[in-house]
């Protein structure tokens, strides 16, 4: 299943320093090809139905990509095999120049530092605000070291932040099932941001959101952008407009064009099969 | 001096826990002396029977709370738990059995009666080093642990949950019980291990030795209950509960989800075995009817009655339908199994918060 390293493009100079220091325990993915995930002629097919077909996307250090694409055109099945949950049929998948995703399962993944924020908001939702932040926090998640582990004032100073940044200070020892959808989405951005990840996977940010929240989402996902690399599925166009600088649309399963906002809107291409033209 | 301070609020936030604790301190205090300093004949004397029933009822509240550890925190239906309760007693079994000695039927200085009677002429491998009450201490939590670990290893990383795992834990226990059945295992078949004399020397059939036992399961339950709510206090047990609620999730913020339900489930056979251990000279025999798999069905109904993820919940539970089914097998056995179902069904359409969750909390009565 893992990708030989023969393949082209991500490996050769692995011997160059790695990334910054994480507060895990995680080995640091090597940046420096300024490329932080490569995604290189993935292949997944369910029951004969190629979800996704020759599939190469690459991220780099630090952008801001919002990915785009009619249903069905395997934005979330990507998402899936970025972080473990799907293995793809073939291809390959890398994280910096040095680490194999393939190889890796979900928590091993999320250790390395590839966030994910779902579609559907999924918060614990018997854990209050404040437990939710905790759980998410970058930090040794072996079984004993958790068992006695405890907050120290840098992390409760932290959780304190996201919550200021999230806007959820009142609500910290609310039940997170008990918040109302725009909440949740929130809570869950806030999870994300507490696991202090390089690359964040953000699947529809703003589905079910007021356009106060959505405009509060945009600012924070372009504030992100820089420090951490974020790369968003969303179908409000609006929403990918005001925050996109890089705009990559999927269908059936394959890059069909890749550039600015501008771009993409007058390629005839996706005129003809996204934008129903 | 950290963790004792999260155990401490731990238990000053928990009031069920408080009123257990200050209940079972109440018993510690009372049942010997009711049993043992007020003389037999005045109306306050308490019988050995009911010592020992109540100490039985105690065994099984620790058992139910190493389910509901599993069950109410972590979502694992466990269908098998009796398994490793009737493991614990085996191996506490195992150990009166040696501290009989000469004095069996056949009279064999070493091998138990049902060795002779089966014309062995030396003491399985197995049973060596049991007449140590040390090395059957041991084995009382690892047997059960190191079983819960190579089951939970395999039915973890192979993403086996719900009904399946439910399955596969009935399967387990009535695999046992088929085993044990067998003459040929070394467990005394079908009758197995009974006709204890002593522990560590002291006659078990004293009314002192019976007190002796039954505050020994007290201090059990308290301990084990302690470690429970320390356990779900950490952050641990907010972290098993994550998984209880949304296993994936709880996976792709970095958490091995298989190392956590592995480590709470082997913590929970382990508590089982100690259970077992108590119950054993307690009811003085075990035998394979006890892996049975409507026992297991039986525990997980306790704790439903009482209440899912509380723990005290539990202990209420196992208190309450074992002196019902105390009750009713002496006023209408053949009825027994009818009022059993019919509770479970009623605790289930207008109790799910169990018996526990008619007392209203303090939260809910400030509103």
């Amino acid at each position: 299943m893992s990708a030989s390293p023969a393949t082209t493009g991500p490996v050769g100079l692995r011997t160059k320093p790695t990334g910054k220091r994480r507060s895990t325990n995680a080995p640091s993915p090597d940046l420096s090809h300024n490329i932080i995930l490569y995604v290189e002629g993935v292949t997944k097919s369910f029951d004969g139905f190629k979800a996704l077909n020759d599939l190469s996307i690459y991220i780099e250090t630090g952008e801001l990509r919002c990915i785009i694409g009619p249903n069905g055109a395997g934005k979330t099945t990507m998402m899936d095999v970025i972080t473990g949950k799907t293995q793809p049929d073939t291809g390959s998948v890398w994280f910096g120049q040095t680490i194999d995703l393939l190889g890796l399962t979900e928590p091993e993944i999320a250790q390395a530092g590839i966030g994910r924020k779902f579609q559907k908001p999924t918060v614990f939702p018997e854990h209050s605000v404040f437990e939710n932040l905790e759980l998410a926090m970058a930090c040794d998640k072996s079984v004993w070291k958790i068992l006695f582990a405890k907050l120290n004032a840098l992390q409760r100073e932290r959780i304190d932040e996201v919550l200021g940044i999230i806007g959820l200070k009142d609500q910290r020892h609310a039940k997170a099932g008990a918040l109302s959808h725009g909440q949740k989405q929130w809570l869950e951005i806030g999870m994300l941001l507490m696991q202090d990840p390089l690359v964040l996977l953000v699947d529809e940010p703003v589905a079910g959101m007021t356009p106060q929240e959505t405009e509060r989402t945009a600012e924070l996902l372009v504030g992100l952008a820089g420090k951490h690399s974020v790369v968003v599925v969303e179908h409000d166009m609006n929403f990918v407009r005001s925050i996109a600088r890089k705009v990559t649309v999927l269908h059936e399963g394959h890059v069909l064009a890749e550039g600015s906002m501008d771009e993409v809107q007058n390629d005839p291409q996706v005129k003809r099969v996204y934008l129903g033209e | 001096m950290k963790s004792q301070s999260l155990l401490l609020s731990a238990l000053k936030a928990d009031r069920g826990g408080q009123v257990l604790l200050g209940l079972l301190a109440i018993a510690a205090v009372a049942v010997p002396v009711f049993n043992l300093l007020v003389p037999e004949g005045s109306f306050f004397h308490l019988s050995t029977y009911t010592v020992t029933l109540f100490g039985k009822y105690l065994c099984y509240a620790l058992l139910a709370i190493a389910v509901d550890l599993v069950w109410g925190y972590c979502g694992i239906l466990s269908l098998g738990h009796t398994a490793f309760f009737a493991l614990g007693g085996y191996a506490i079994g195992m150990y009166l059995m040696r501290q009989i000695g000469p004095r069996g039927v056949y009279g064999d200085p070493i091998l138990p009666d049902f060795m002779v009677f089966l014309n062995w002429k030396e003491l399985p491998w197995f049973w060596e080093g049991m007449n140590h009450f040390p090395v059957a201490l041991l084995m009382v939590v690892l047997i059960p642990g190191l079983l819960a670990l190579g089951f939970g290893w395999l039915a973890f990383r192979s993403r086996v949950t719900g009904v399946y795992l439910s399955i596969m834990t009935q399967a387990l226990t009535f695999a046992l019980l088929l085993a044990f059945f067998r003459n040929e295992m070394g467990f005394g078949g079908n009758n197995g291990l009974t006709d204890f004399k002593e522990l560590l020397g002291f006659d078990l059939k004293t009314p002192g030795m019976r007190v002796a036992l039954f505050l020994t399961t007290v201090s059990a339950l308290a301990i084990g209950y302690i470690g429970c709510r320390y356990v779900i206090a950490s952050r641990l047990g907010r972290v098993v509960q994550a998984v209880r609620d949304a296993e994936g999730r709880t996976r792709f913020i970095g958490y091995q989800v298989e190392s956590y339900k592995l480590w709470i489930w082997v913590f929970s056979a382990m508590l089982a075995g100690i259970a077992g251990a108590l119950y054993v000279p307690q009811v003085g025999i075990i035998n394979p009817g006890e892996f049975a798999p409507i026992n297991s069905i039986e525990v997980v109904i306790w704790v439903a009655v009482g209440g899912r993820g509380t723990l005290y919940g539990a202990v209420a539970g196992a208190v309450l339908v074992n002196y019902a089914k105390t009750w009713f097998t002496a006023a209408f056995p053949e009825i027994w199994l009818y009022a059993l179902g019919a509770l479970f069904v009623v605790a289930t359409l207008f109790l799910p918060k169990g018996v526990v969750g008619l007392i209203p909390s303090r939260k809910e009565k400030l509103a």
